[in-house]
Protein backbone atom coordinates (compact mmCIF):
# COMPACT_ATOMS: atom_id res chain seq x y z
CA UNK A 1 0.00 0.00 0.00
CA UNK A 2 2.40 2.63 -1.24
CA UNK A 3 -0.82 4.39 -2.07
CA UNK A 4 -0.52 6.80 0.83
CA UNK A 5 3.09 7.75 0.16
CA UNK A 6 3.20 9.70 -3.07
CA UNK A 7 0.61 12.41 -2.44
CA UNK A 8 1.55 15.57 -4.26
CA UNK A 9 2.14 18.58 -2.05
CA UNK A 10 4.66 20.17 0.26
CA UNK A 11 4.78 19.73 4.03
CA UNK A 12 2.39 22.66 4.53
CA UNK A 13 -0.22 20.99 2.32
CA UNK A 14 -0.20 17.94 4.61
CA UNK A 15 -1.14 19.99 7.68
CA UNK A 16 -4.60 18.38 7.55
CA UNK A 17 -3.52 14.96 6.33
CA UNK A 18 -2.47 12.21 8.71
CA UNK A 19 -2.99 8.56 7.82
CA UNK A 20 -2.31 6.02 10.53
CA UNK A 21 -2.56 2.47 9.30
CA UNK A 22 -2.14 -0.98 10.78
CA UNK A 23 -0.82 -3.78 8.62
CA UNK A 24 -0.41 -7.37 9.75
CA UNK A 25 2.46 -9.04 7.92
CA UNK A 26 1.55 -11.94 5.63
CA UNK A 27 4.98 -13.41 6.27
CA UNK A 28 4.14 -14.46 9.80
CA UNK A 29 0.40 -14.66 10.20
CA UNK A 30 -1.15 -13.48 13.45
CA UNK A 31 -4.25 -15.56 14.31
CA UNK A 32 -5.66 -12.61 16.28
CA UNK A 33 -5.09 -10.07 13.52
CA UNK A 34 -8.78 -9.43 12.75
CA UNK A 35 -9.59 -8.81 16.42
CA UNK A 36 -6.64 -6.46 16.68
CA UNK A 37 -7.69 -4.58 13.55
CA UNK A 38 -11.20 -4.13 14.94
CA UNK A 39 -9.68 -2.71 18.11
CA UNK A 40 -7.39 -0.42 16.10
CA UNK A 41 -10.37 1.05 14.25
CA UNK A 42 -12.50 1.32 17.39
CA UNK A 43 -9.71 3.28 19.08
CA UNK A 44 -9.50 5.57 16.04
CA UNK A 45 -13.18 6.45 16.50
CA UNK A 46 -12.34 8.14 19.82
CA UNK A 47 -10.35 10.78 17.93
CA UNK A 48 -12.89 11.71 15.27
CA UNK A 49 -11.31 10.48 12.03
CA UNK A 50 -12.43 11.89 8.69
CA UNK A 51 -12.19 8.47 7.07
CA UNK A 52 -11.65 4.86 8.07
CA UNK A 53 -11.09 1.95 5.77
CA UNK A 54 -9.89 -1.53 5.11
CA UNK A 55 -8.06 -2.49 1.95
CA UNK A 56 -10.53 -5.23 1.08
CA UNK A 57 -13.87 -3.47 1.55
CA UNK A 58 -13.32 0.26 1.24
CA UNK A 59 -13.82 3.41 3.24
CA UNK A 60 -16.49 5.11 5.32
CA UNK A 61 -18.22 6.73 2.32
CA UNK A 62 -19.01 3.93 -0.08
CA UNK A 63 -20.88 3.50 -3.33
CA UNK A 64 -24.39 2.17 -3.03
CA UNK A 65 -25.31 -0.66 -5.39
CA UNK A 66 -29.05 -0.20 -4.88
CA UNK A 67 -29.74 3.52 -5.03
CA UNK A 68 -33.33 4.64 -5.15
CA UNK A 69 -34.30 7.25 -7.79
CA UNK A 70 -34.73 9.96 -5.15
CA UNK A 71 -31.00 9.75 -4.32
CA UNK A 72 -30.38 12.56 -6.83
CA UNK A 73 -32.15 14.95 -4.47
CA UNK A 74 -31.06 13.64 -1.08
CA UNK A 75 -27.79 11.79 -1.50
CA UNK A 76 -26.36 10.44 1.72
CA UNK A 77 -22.79 11.73 2.03
CA UNK A 78 -22.27 10.89 5.68
CA UNK A 79 -19.45 8.50 6.57
CA UNK A 80 -20.51 5.21 8.11
CA UNK A 81 -17.61 4.32 10.38
CA UNK A 82 -19.39 1.46 12.10
CA UNK A 83 -19.91 -0.32 8.77
CA UNK A 84 -16.16 -0.20 8.16
CA UNK A 85 -15.35 -1.75 11.53
CA UNK A 86 -18.06 -4.38 11.19
CA UNK A 87 -16.90 -5.28 7.69
CA UNK A 88 -13.32 -6.22 8.58
CA UNK A 89 -13.27 -10.00 8.35
CA UNK A 90 -9.78 -10.79 7.07
CA UNK A 91 -6.29 -9.72 8.08
CA UNK A 92 -5.76 -6.73 5.82
CA UNK A 93 -4.51 -3.17 6.02
CA UNK A 94 -6.76 -0.88 8.04
CA UNK A 95 -6.40 2.88 8.01
CA UNK A 96 -7.62 5.87 9.96
CA UNK A 97 -7.39 9.34 8.42
CA UNK A 98 -7.28 12.49 10.54
CA UNK A 99 -7.35 16.11 9.52
CA UNK A 100 -5.48 17.54 12.49
CA UNK A 101 -2.18 16.87 14.21
CA UNK A 102 -3.67 16.81 17.69
CA UNK A 103 -5.97 13.87 16.88
CA UNK A 104 -3.19 11.98 15.11
CA UNK A 105 -0.79 12.46 18.02
CA UNK A 106 -3.30 11.30 20.59
CA UNK A 107 -4.36 8.31 18.49
CA UNK A 108 -0.75 7.17 18.02
CA UNK A 109 -0.22 7.43 21.75
CA UNK A 110 -3.41 5.48 22.43
CA UNK A 111 -2.42 2.73 19.97
CA UNK A 112 0.95 2.44 21.67
CA UNK A 113 -0.75 2.08 25.06
CA UNK A 114 -3.05 -0.61 23.68
CA UNK A 115 -0.01 -2.67 22.65
CA UNK A 116 -1.70 -4.53 19.81
CA UNK A 117 1.61 -5.90 18.55
CA UNK A 118 0.76 -5.13 14.95
CA UNK A 119 2.85 -2.96 12.62
CA UNK A 120 1.60 0.62 12.56
CA UNK A 121 2.71 3.35 10.18
CA UNK A 122 2.09 7.08 9.98
CA UNK A 123 1.92 8.53 6.49
CA UNK A 124 2.13 12.32 6.39
CA UNK A 125 4.85 14.96 6.24
CA UNK A 126 8.18 13.80 7.64
CA UNK A 127 7.95 16.33 10.44
CA UNK A 128 4.31 15.44 11.14
CA UNK A 129 5.22 11.81 11.78
CA UNK A 130 8.19 12.80 13.92
CA UNK A 131 5.92 15.00 16.02
CA UNK A 132 3.44 12.13 16.50
CA UNK A 133 6.27 9.85 17.64
CA UNK A 134 7.64 12.44 20.05
CA UNK A 135 4.20 12.94 21.58
CA UNK A 136 3.81 9.18 22.10
CA UNK A 137 7.41 8.82 23.27
CA UNK A 138 8.20 6.46 20.41
CA UNK A 139 11.32 6.17 18.29
CA UNK A 140 10.77 5.77 14.57
CA UNK A 141 11.66 2.26 13.46
CA UNK A 142 11.89 2.71 9.69
CA UNK A 143 11.12 5.46 7.27
CA UNK A 144 10.17 5.38 3.59
CA UNK A 145 10.70 8.71 1.83
CA UNK A 146 8.69 9.77 -1.18
CA UNK A 147 10.94 11.27 -3.84
CA UNK A 148 7.95 12.28 -5.91
CA UNK A 149 7.21 11.71 -9.58
CA UNK A 150 9.80 11.41 -12.32
CA UNK A 151 10.00 10.23 -15.89
CA UNK A 152 7.29 11.48 -18.24
CA UNK A 153 5.93 14.04 -15.80
CA UNK A 154 4.11 15.83 -18.61
CA UNK A 155 1.50 13.09 -18.17
CA UNK A 156 0.70 14.39 -14.68
CA UNK A 157 -2.29 16.76 -14.69
CA UNK A 158 -2.50 20.29 -13.30
CA UNK A 159 -1.75 20.84 -9.63
CA UNK A 160 -5.29 20.93 -8.23
CA UNK A 161 -6.27 17.79 -10.15
CA UNK A 162 -3.09 16.02 -9.05
CA UNK A 163 -3.58 17.08 -5.42
CA UNK A 164 -6.97 15.36 -5.49
CA UNK A 165 -6.21 12.31 -7.62
CA UNK A 166 -2.98 11.35 -5.84
CA UNK A 167 -4.94 10.95 -2.61
CA UNK A 168 -5.66 7.48 -3.94
CA UNK A 169 -2.26 6.12 -4.87
CA UNK A 170 -3.88 3.12 -6.48
CA UNK A 171 -5.14 5.48 -9.16
CA UNK A 172 -8.85 4.94 -8.56
CA UNK A 173 -9.59 8.68 -8.57
CA UNK A 174 -9.44 9.52 -12.24
CA UNK A 175 -8.06 12.84 -13.42
CA UNK A 176 -11.23 13.42 -15.40
CA UNK A 177 -13.48 12.96 -12.39
CA UNK A 178 -11.27 15.19 -10.23
CA UNK A 179 -11.38 17.89 -12.92
CA UNK A 180 -15.14 17.46 -13.26
CA UNK A 181 -15.61 17.95 -9.52
CA UNK A 182 -13.46 21.09 -9.61
CA UNK A 183 -15.68 22.39 -12.43
CA UNK A 184 -18.85 21.44 -10.54
CA UNK A 185 -17.66 23.45 -7.55
CA UNK A 186 -16.66 26.40 -9.73
CA UNK A 187 -20.09 26.35 -11.38
CA UNK A 188 -21.74 26.05 -7.96
CA UNK A 189 -23.44 22.84 -9.06
CA UNK A 190 -22.01 21.02 -6.05
CA UNK A 191 -20.62 22.16 -2.71
CA UNK A 192 -16.98 21.22 -1.97
CA UNK A 193 -18.32 18.76 0.59
CA UNK A 194 -20.56 17.03 -1.96
CA UNK A 195 -17.80 16.92 -4.57
CA UNK A 196 -15.36 15.50 -2.01
CA UNK A 197 -17.86 12.76 -1.15
CA UNK A 198 -18.11 11.75 -4.82
CA UNK A 199 -14.33 11.37 -5.02
CA UNK A 200 -14.12 9.55 -1.69
CA UNK A 201 -16.41 6.76 -2.92
CA UNK A 202 -13.86 5.70 -5.53
CA UNK A 203 -11.06 5.09 -3.02
CA UNK A 204 -11.30 1.40 -2.23
CA UNK A 205 -8.95 1.47 0.79
CA UNK A 206 -10.54 4.31 2.75
CA UNK A 207 -7.36 6.40 2.80
CA UNK A 208 -8.79 9.31 0.79
CA UNK A 209 -8.99 12.44 2.93
CA UNK A 210 -12.34 14.16 2.28
CA UNK A 211 -11.47 17.02 4.59
CA UNK A 212 -8.31 17.89 2.63
CA UNK A 213 -10.23 17.38 -0.62
CA UNK A 214 -12.84 19.87 0.55
CA UNK A 215 -10.12 22.43 1.25
CA UNK A 216 -8.48 21.85 -2.15
CA UNK A 217 -11.84 22.14 -3.95
CA UNK A 218 -12.69 25.31 -2.05
CA UNK A 219 -9.36 26.85 -3.05
CA UNK A 220 -9.73 25.65 -6.65
CA UNK A 221 -13.04 27.51 -6.87
CA UNK A 222 -11.33 30.88 -6.60
CA UNK A 223 -7.82 29.95 -7.63
CA UNK A 224 -6.49 30.98 -4.22
CA UNK A 225 -3.85 28.86 -2.51
CA UNK B 1 -14.99 -5.39 -18.00
CA UNK B 2 -18.01 -5.25 -20.24
CA UNK B 3 -20.82 -2.77 -20.69
CA UNK B 4 -24.15 -4.36 -21.49
CA UNK B 5 -25.42 -2.45 -24.58
CA UNK B 6 -28.99 -3.46 -23.77
CA UNK B 7 -28.73 -1.62 -20.46
CA UNK B 8 -26.44 1.33 -21.26
CA UNK B 9 -28.27 4.64 -21.78
CA UNK B 10 -25.18 6.63 -22.86
CA UNK B 11 -25.43 9.04 -19.92
CA UNK B 12 -21.63 9.42 -20.04
CA UNK B 13 -21.02 9.30 -16.29
CA UNK B 14 -18.62 6.38 -16.65
CA UNK B 15 -16.44 8.21 -19.18
CA UNK B 16 -15.22 10.47 -16.39
CA UNK B 17 -14.58 7.84 -13.75
CA UNK B 18 -12.29 5.63 -15.83
CA UNK B 19 -8.72 6.33 -14.62
CA UNK B 20 -7.33 5.28 -18.00
CA UNK B 21 -9.80 7.29 -20.11
CA UNK B 22 -10.69 4.01 -21.80
CA UNK B 23 -14.46 4.56 -21.91
CA UNK B 24 -16.20 6.70 -24.51
CA UNK B 25 -19.65 7.00 -26.07
CA UNK B 26 -19.55 5.40 -29.52
CA UNK B 27 -21.58 7.78 -31.72
CA UNK B 28 -22.58 4.99 -34.10
CA UNK B 29 -24.06 2.81 -31.37
CA UNK B 30 -24.85 5.59 -28.91
CA UNK B 31 -23.61 3.35 -26.13
CA UNK B 32 -20.64 3.54 -23.77
CA UNK B 33 -17.76 1.50 -25.15
CA UNK B 34 -14.51 0.29 -23.60
CA UNK B 35 -11.18 0.46 -25.42
CA UNK B 36 -9.97 -2.97 -24.37
CA UNK B 37 -6.33 -2.25 -25.10
CA UNK B 38 -6.32 0.76 -22.76
CA UNK B 39 -8.57 -0.80 -20.10
CA UNK B 40 -6.43 -2.14 -17.23
CA UNK B 41 -9.30 -4.03 -15.55
CA UNK B 42 -9.07 -1.83 -12.44
CA UNK B 43 -12.82 -2.22 -11.85
CA UNK B 44 -13.05 1.44 -10.81
CA UNK B 45 -16.19 1.74 -12.95
CA UNK B 46 -17.81 -1.38 -11.53
CA UNK B 47 -16.69 -0.91 -7.91
CA UNK B 48 -16.83 2.88 -7.65
CA UNK B 49 -20.03 3.83 -9.43
CA UNK B 50 -23.21 3.60 -7.41
CA UNK B 51 -26.01 1.84 -9.22
CA UNK B 52 -29.65 2.40 -9.85
CA UNK B 53 -31.62 -0.31 -11.55
CA UNK B 54 -33.87 1.83 -13.74
CA UNK B 55 -35.62 0.62 -16.86
CA UNK B 56 -33.22 1.42 -19.77
CA UNK B 57 -36.00 2.17 -22.28
CA UNK B 58 -37.66 4.58 -19.88
CA UNK B 59 -34.36 6.39 -19.17
CA UNK B 60 -33.52 6.63 -22.86
CA UNK B 61 -36.97 8.06 -23.56
CA UNK B 62 -36.67 10.71 -20.84
CA UNK B 63 -33.15 11.61 -22.00
CA UNK B 64 -34.42 11.98 -25.58
CA UNK B 65 -37.26 14.30 -24.61
CA UNK B 66 -35.00 16.45 -22.44
CA UNK B 67 -32.43 16.58 -25.23
CA UNK B 68 -35.01 17.77 -27.80
CA UNK B 69 -36.16 20.46 -25.36
CA UNK B 70 -32.51 21.42 -24.73
CA UNK B 71 -33.08 20.98 -21.03
CA UNK B 72 -29.96 20.34 -19.02
CA UNK B 73 -30.46 18.05 -16.08
CA UNK B 74 -28.04 17.44 -13.30
CA UNK B 75 -27.93 13.84 -12.10
CA UNK B 76 -25.41 12.54 -9.58
CA UNK B 77 -22.07 12.16 -11.39
CA UNK B 78 -21.05 8.83 -9.83
CA UNK B 79 -24.11 6.76 -10.68
CA UNK B 80 -24.77 4.20 -13.40
CA UNK B 81 -28.55 4.48 -13.75
CA UNK B 82 -29.06 1.01 -15.19
CA UNK B 83 -26.25 -1.07 -13.61
CA UNK B 84 -24.80 -1.71 -17.07
CA UNK B 85 -21.29 -2.81 -16.05
CA UNK B 86 -20.64 -6.54 -16.01
CA UNK B 87 -17.32 -8.14 -15.01
CA UNK B 88 -15.68 -10.11 -17.77
CA UNK B 89 -14.25 -13.61 -17.46
CA UNK B 90 -10.52 -12.85 -17.50
CA UNK B 91 -8.05 -15.40 -18.78
CA UNK B 92 -4.28 -15.43 -18.89
CA UNK B 93 -2.48 -13.14 -19.59
CA UNK B 94 -5.20 -10.47 -19.35
CA UNK B 95 -5.84 -11.44 -15.74
CA UNK B 96 -2.55 -9.81 -14.70
CA UNK B 97 -4.13 -6.47 -15.58
CA UNK B 98 -6.62 -6.84 -12.79
CA UNK B 99 -4.03 -8.20 -10.36
CA UNK B 100 -1.98 -5.01 -10.78
CA UNK B 101 -4.86 -2.58 -11.14
CA UNK B 102 -7.77 -3.48 -8.85
CA UNK B 103 -6.46 -2.73 -5.33
CA UNK B 104 -9.20 -4.72 -3.59
CA UNK B 105 -7.82 -7.99 -4.98
CA UNK B 106 -4.91 -9.51 -3.03
CA UNK B 107 -1.87 -10.47 -5.11
CA UNK B 108 -1.61 -14.23 -5.34
CA UNK B 109 2.16 -14.16 -4.91
CA UNK B 110 2.19 -12.18 -1.64
CA UNK B 111 -1.36 -12.23 -0.27
CA UNK B 112 -1.24 -8.44 0.05
CA UNK B 113 -3.92 -6.14 -1.37
CA UNK B 114 -3.16 -2.95 -3.29
CA UNK B 115 0.05 -3.31 -5.24
CA UNK B 116 0.97 -6.41 -3.25
CA UNK B 117 3.97 -5.06 -1.36
CA UNK B 118 4.81 -4.86 2.34
CA UNK B 119 8.00 -2.79 1.94
CA UNK B 120 9.14 -1.36 5.31
CA UNK B 121 5.55 -1.12 6.53
CA UNK B 122 6.11 -4.37 8.45
CA UNK B 123 9.86 -3.95 8.84
CA UNK B 124 9.54 -4.00 12.62
CA UNK B 125 8.38 -7.62 12.34
CA UNK B 126 10.07 -8.91 9.19
CA UNK B 127 13.44 -7.17 9.40
CA UNK B 128 13.31 -6.84 5.63
CA UNK B 129 15.53 -3.72 5.46
CA UNK B 130 18.29 -3.85 8.04
CA UNK B 131 20.63 -1.22 9.44
CA UNK B 132 23.06 -0.23 6.69
CA UNK B 133 20.64 -1.16 3.91
CA UNK B 134 18.33 0.85 1.69
CA UNK B 135 15.10 -0.45 0.20
CA UNK B 136 13.83 1.08 -3.03
CA UNK B 137 10.27 1.02 -4.29
CA UNK B 138 10.29 1.95 -7.95
CA UNK B 139 6.69 2.38 -8.99
CA UNK B 140 5.69 2.70 -12.61
CA UNK B 141 2.50 4.03 -14.06
CA UNK B 142 0.75 6.36 -11.75
CA UNK B 143 -1.06 8.63 -11.22
CA UNK B 144 -3.50 7.18 -13.71
CA UNK B 145 -0.99 6.83 -16.52
CA UNK B 146 -0.51 3.09 -16.65
CA UNK B 147 2.46 1.04 -17.79
CA UNK B 148 3.17 -2.03 -19.90
CA UNK B 149 5.35 -4.79 -18.52
CA UNK B 150 7.88 -4.40 -21.32
CA UNK B 151 8.76 -0.99 -19.88
CA UNK B 152 9.14 -2.40 -16.40
CA UNK B 153 11.44 -5.04 -17.84
CA UNK B 154 13.80 -2.35 -19.14
CA UNK B 155 14.32 -1.17 -15.57
CA UNK B 156 14.62 -4.71 -14.20
CA UNK B 157 17.30 -5.60 -16.74
CA UNK B 158 19.35 -2.54 -15.85
CA UNK B 159 19.02 -3.14 -12.12
CA UNK B 160 19.87 -6.82 -12.50
CA UNK B 161 23.05 -5.97 -14.39
CA UNK B 162 24.02 -3.82 -11.42
CA UNK B 163 23.61 -6.87 -9.14
CA UNK B 164 20.92 -5.45 -6.90
CA UNK B 165 18.82 -7.75 -4.76
CA UNK B 166 15.20 -8.05 -5.92
CA UNK B 167 12.71 -8.49 -3.08
CA UNK B 168 11.49 -12.07 -3.16
CA UNK B 169 8.03 -11.35 -1.79
CA UNK B 170 7.03 -8.94 -4.53
CA UNK B 171 4.53 -9.46 -7.37
CA UNK B 172 6.93 -8.30 -10.09
CA UNK B 173 9.71 -10.59 -8.87
CA UNK B 174 7.22 -13.46 -8.90
CA UNK B 175 6.67 -12.81 -12.62
CA UNK B 176 10.35 -13.10 -13.46
CA UNK B 177 11.43 -16.21 -15.32
CA UNK B 178 15.04 -15.41 -14.53
CA UNK B 179 15.62 -13.29 -11.43
CA UNK B 180 19.41 -12.87 -11.89
CA UNK B 181 18.81 -11.12 -15.24
CA UNK B 182 15.51 -9.45 -14.27
CA UNK B 183 13.68 -11.09 -17.17
CA UNK B 184 9.88 -11.16 -17.01
CA UNK B 185 7.57 -13.74 -18.55
CA UNK B 186 7.34 -13.03 -22.26
CA UNK B 187 3.57 -13.58 -22.46
CA UNK B 188 2.78 -10.59 -20.24
CA UNK B 189 5.08 -7.96 -21.75
CA UNK B 190 2.35 -6.29 -23.84
CA UNK B 191 -0.14 -6.19 -20.97
CA UNK B 192 -0.96 -2.78 -19.54
CA UNK B 193 -1.60 -2.24 -15.83
CA UNK B 194 -2.44 0.71 -13.63
CA UNK B 195 0.86 0.55 -11.74
CA UNK B 196 3.45 -1.89 -10.47
CA UNK B 197 6.25 -1.71 -7.96
CA UNK B 198 9.75 -3.13 -8.31
CA UNK B 199 11.36 -3.58 -4.91
CA UNK B 200 15.11 -3.85 -4.49
CA UNK B 201 17.57 -3.63 -1.66
CA UNK B 202 21.19 -2.46 -1.65
CA UNK B 203 23.81 -1.44 0.92
CA UNK B 204 23.41 2.21 1.83
CA UNK B 205 26.67 3.06 0.03
CA UNK B 206 25.01 2.22 -3.28
CA UNK B 207 22.06 4.60 -2.83
CA UNK B 208 23.35 7.25 -5.24
CA UNK B 209 24.42 4.67 -7.82
CA UNK B 210 20.93 3.12 -7.92
CA UNK B 211 19.18 6.47 -8.15
CA UNK B 212 21.38 7.45 -11.10
CA UNK B 213 20.55 4.15 -12.81
CA UNK B 214 16.83 4.83 -12.34
CA UNK B 215 17.29 8.33 -13.77
CA UNK B 216 18.97 6.90 -16.86
CA UNK B 217 16.28 4.31 -17.57
CA UNK B 218 13.20 6.38 -16.75
CA UNK B 219 14.15 8.85 -19.52
CA UNK B 220 13.51 6.07 -22.04
CA UNK B 221 10.12 5.03 -20.65
CA UNK B 222 6.74 6.38 -21.69
CA UNK B 223 5.36 6.50 -18.18
CA UNK B 224 5.66 8.15 -14.79
CA UNK B 225 7.97 6.75 -12.13
CA UNK B 226 7.41 7.29 -8.41
CA UNK B 227 10.50 6.59 -6.38
CA UNK B 228 10.45 5.63 -2.72
CA UNK B 229 13.55 5.13 -0.58
CA UNK B 230 13.30 3.37 2.76
CA UNK B 231 15.73 2.69 5.53
CA UNK B 232 15.98 1.63 9.14
CA UNK B 233 16.19 4.46 11.65
CA UNK B 234 18.80 4.67 14.38
CA UNK B 235 18.07 3.58 17.96
CA UNK B 236 16.88 7.06 18.90
CA UNK B 237 14.57 7.25 15.89
CA UNK B 238 16.82 9.61 13.93
CA UNK B 239 17.77 8.99 10.32
CA UNK B 240 20.97 10.79 9.42
CA UNK B 241 22.42 8.62 6.67
CA UNK B 242 20.04 8.37 3.72
CA UNK B 243 18.31 11.76 3.87
CA UNK B 244 21.59 13.69 3.37
CA UNK B 245 22.36 11.53 0.31
CA UNK B 246 18.94 12.31 -1.16
CA UNK B 247 19.38 16.03 -0.47
CA UNK B 248 22.81 15.98 -2.08
CA UNK B 249 21.17 14.54 -5.19
CA UNK B 250 18.73 17.45 -5.28
CA UNK B 251 15.69 15.88 -3.63
CA UNK B 252 13.77 17.70 -0.93
CA UNK B 253 11.60 14.94 0.55
CA UNK B 254 8.42 16.29 2.14
CA UNK B 255 6.39 13.19 2.78
CA UNK B 256 7.23 9.80 4.26
CA UNK B 257 5.69 6.66 5.53
CA UNK B 258 6.98 6.06 9.02
CA UNK B 259 6.92 2.67 10.71
CA UNK B 260 6.61 3.51 14.39
CA UNK B 261 7.87 0.15 15.64
CA UNK B 262 4.82 -1.19 17.46
CA UNK B 263 4.90 -4.56 15.70
CA UNK B 264 8.11 -5.32 17.44
CA UNK B 265 6.63 -4.99 20.90
CA UNK B 266 4.81 -8.33 20.84
CA UNK B 267 7.11 -10.30 18.55
CA UNK B 268 10.38 -9.08 20.04
CA UNK B 269 11.55 -12.40 21.41
CA UNK B 270 10.93 -14.18 18.13
CA UNK B 271 11.87 -11.46 15.68
CA UNK B 272 15.51 -12.40 15.04
CA UNK B 273 14.78 -16.04 14.45
CA UNK B 274 11.49 -15.31 12.73
CA UNK B 275 13.06 -12.91 10.25
CA UNK B 276 15.63 -15.50 9.17
CA UNK B 277 13.00 -18.20 9.06
CA UNK B 278 10.47 -16.23 7.03
CA UNK B 279 13.04 -14.93 4.59
CA UNK B 280 14.01 -18.53 3.87
CA UNK B 281 10.39 -19.54 3.44
CA UNK B 282 9.73 -16.61 1.17
CA UNK B 283 12.62 -17.57 -1.07
CA UNK B 284 11.37 -21.13 -1.39
CA UNK B 285 7.83 -19.96 -2.06
CA UNK B 286 8.91 -17.53 -4.75
CA UNK B 287 11.12 -20.09 -6.41
CA UNK B 288 8.17 -22.43 -6.53
CA UNK B 289 5.96 -19.82 -8.15
CA UNK B 290 8.58 -18.22 -10.32
CA UNK B 291 7.39 -19.76 -13.54
CA UNK B 292 3.77 -18.86 -13.00
CA UNK B 293 3.35 -15.73 -10.91
CA UNK B 294 0.09 -13.84 -10.41
CA UNK B 295 -2.96 -15.36 -11.98
CA UNK B 296 -1.45 -18.82 -12.14
CA UNK B 297 -4.80 -20.47 -11.65
CA UNK B 298 -6.02 -19.18 -14.95
CA UNK B 299 -2.76 -19.55 -16.85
Amino acid sequence: MTNTLHRIGDAESFKDDYIVFAIPTKVRKDPDAVTKLHRFLELAMEFKPVNLGDARHGGAIRPNKHLGPTAHWNRDNKPDFKAVIKGVNVATTCAAVFDNLDAAERFVKRVKEEDLGISVNVSTSITGAETCCEYANLSRHSVGYSLGFEGKTDKIPDTDTALLSTMCGHGMISHSLAKKMICFVKENRRTPEQAAAVLTRFCSCGIFNPSRAKRILEHARTGQK
Amino acid sequence: MKINPNKCVACGNCTYVCPMNAIYIDPAMNRATIDRDECVECYSCFNGLSQEHLNPSLVRGIRKVLSVLKVRFDPEPDVCPTAAFEPDELSWPRVVRRAFSDPSVPHESTGVEGRGTEEVKTNDVTGRVKVGEVGFTIEFGRPGVGVRFREIQEMCWTLAKANVSFEKRNPITSLMTDVPTGTLRSDILAEKVMSAIVEIKVPVERTEEVIRLVWDVEKQLDTVVALGVATRCEEDGEETVVLPILERLGYKPQRAKTNIGLGRLVTLEASGQAAAEVNGNAAAEVNGKMAVGAGAKTA
